[in-house]
């Protein structure tokens, strides 16, 4: 069992904008805006096979719970979340297919 | 119906009922008064809070009673916080700690204090360096639960409790979820407690203060409980509070290994016979008789109403209800899904039977709905 620790409140920096995201783009995306959980991780256990291993896919979700679901779907199933984009609706998870 | 929620509250115990009804007839009268039913009032309230403090092993002049766990939280927090006043106004709080208590840290803040949250581990267990590491000069209060609520898993109170008397800051410990199960380590300054956890009737809370603990009253002044706790004491109910915690205290002493075997049971046996679950809290220490599990792609509101129609009463932090939107604090910051997820505690007299009968229809239930969402997911 892991034990990373976390603080409960995440610090979201408002002011300092983040340099521009450098890494690798999602070969595919997932609209689950306006769905309740478990809605986008469903969806997103459906199709990530979709795209190849070692390929990055996108989840868009506005519901909070994904900003702790996709994380903990991805560690349940061996999968490497990447990062979380902040969207003007919400978020974009983004999961690198592992196998 | 199996009822497997003793975490939200117990049925009444019969020695409860027994003395709340015997107290209804004999300690009607008002306590503070000097004629003979009134003397006999005070004397049956005096009996009830001894028996309590023996519990909780303070003395019976730090013990009161109050109308409710959550009242007894309010006043420990905001007593200590409020005599505490010129040594500062930063207060520490556990990030998994009851509403009760989180809503009050909001509220402190909301008039000018200042709130330090203190993360878990994965099992939703504080790490006592950095809860000691949050200690400042200007600390008034730490905050921090005997035990978690919803998973289960045991705080470090001793080595926190220690942290905060080298910084010289009270600890207030939250033990309405284990009292009368599991003894709370000494050195915390004051608690608070349910009596409806342990079989007693509802609408009673125990508030400790313990001697050499600043405390100042942040209600107008009363004379009632020692100028504790306001409006006119609960006789009948402190008396039938004192009598199911002596009772129960004595059951989970045979009762609590047994449970917590059911307990292992179940945390062996849910991962086997349901695919793509998790159970979570800490499996060692833990309290006796909770266990949470989460199940993928369900949620828990369906699975929580699938399983009362299969017979079985059990609660979930699952997000998802119309009423809050927002995911349960305690699996959130945990960092655990906060989806499907399904709370059993067990209350006293819990047979093997009916947790068997769970494991046997569990598996069928999650799969329902599964099905019943299109989940359909390849490995």
């Amino acid at each position: 069992m892991g034990l990373r620790r976390r603080r409960a409140e995440r610090e979201i920096p408002r002011e300092a904008t983040p340099p521009a995201y450098q890494g690798p783009m999602p070969v595919l995306t997932i609209d689950a805006l306006g769905r309740k959980c478990p809605i986008p991780i469903i969806m997103l256990a459906e199709r990530i096979g979709e795209v190849p291993v070692g390929q990055i896919i996108a989840v868009q979700a506005d519901d909070v719970a994904a900003r702790t679901d996709v994380p903990a779907w991805c560690r349940m199933k061996s999968q490497d979340f990447v990062r979380e984009e902040t969207l003007p609706r919400g978020w974009a998870f983004h999961i690198r297919r592992t196998y | 119906m199996a009822y497997f929620d003793a975490a939200s509250t117990e049925s009444l115990h019969p020695a409860a009922r027994d003395a709340l009804v015997a107290a209804l007839d004999g300690g009607w009268a008002d306590p503070q008064r000097l004629y003979g039913d009134a003397r006999r009032a005070r004397l049956l309230l005096d009996q009830a809070r001894a028996k309590v403090a023996v519990a909780f092993g303070v003395r019976p002049d730090e013990t009161f009673f109050t109308s409710s766990g959550t009242q007894a939280v309010h006043l420990a927090m905001l007593g200590a916080l409020s005599a505490r006043r010129r040594t500062g106004r930063h207060l520490v709080v556990g990030a998994v700690e009851h509403s009760s208590v989180l809503h009050t840290a909001a509220l402190h803040e909301r008039e000018g204090g200042r709130v330090t949250t203190v993360g878990v581990d994965r099992t939703g267990r504080v790490d006592p360096e950095e809860f000691a590491a949050a200690l400042r000069p200007d600390t008034a209060l730490a905050c921090l639960q005997s035990a978690n609520h919803e998973v289960g898993t045991l705080q470090p109170v001793a080595e926190v409790a220690e942290a905060c008397r080298a910084a010289r800051v009270p600890l207030f410990v939250d033990a309405a979820q284990s009292a009368g199960r599991a003894e709370v380590p000494a050195g915390w300054s004051l608690l608070a407690a349910s009596a409806h956890k342990w079989g007693g009737p509802p609408g009673v809370g125990v508030l400790v203060i313990r001697k050499n603990t600043r405390w100042r009253s942040p209600l107008p002044e009363d004379e009632r409980e020692g100028r504790r706790v306001p409006g006119f004491e609960n006789v009948p109910g402190a008396v039938a509070a004192a009598a199911a915690l002596e009772a129960y205290a004595a059951e989970m002493e045979r009762d609590g290994p047994r449970l917590s075997a059911l307990v292992d049971r179940i945390r062996e046996r849910v991962p086997h016979l349901v695919e793509d679950v998790e159970v979570i809290g800490d499996p060692v220490r833990r309290l006796p008789h909770l266990v949470t599990f989460s199940c993928l792609y369900v949620e828990g509101e369906a699975l929580l109403t699938e399983l009362d129609r299969l017979g079985f009463a059990v609660s979930s932090g699952s997000s998802c209800t119309a009423d809050t939107l927002r995911p349960s604090h305690v699996l959130e910051a945990m960092g655990v899904i906060t989806h499907g997820n399904v709370r059993v505690s067990l209350p006293r007299g819990t047979s093997a039977t009916d947790v068997d009968r769970f494991l046997a229809v569990l598996p069928g239930a999650v799969a329902r709905l599964r099905r019943t969402a299109g989940v359909q997911v390849s490995e």
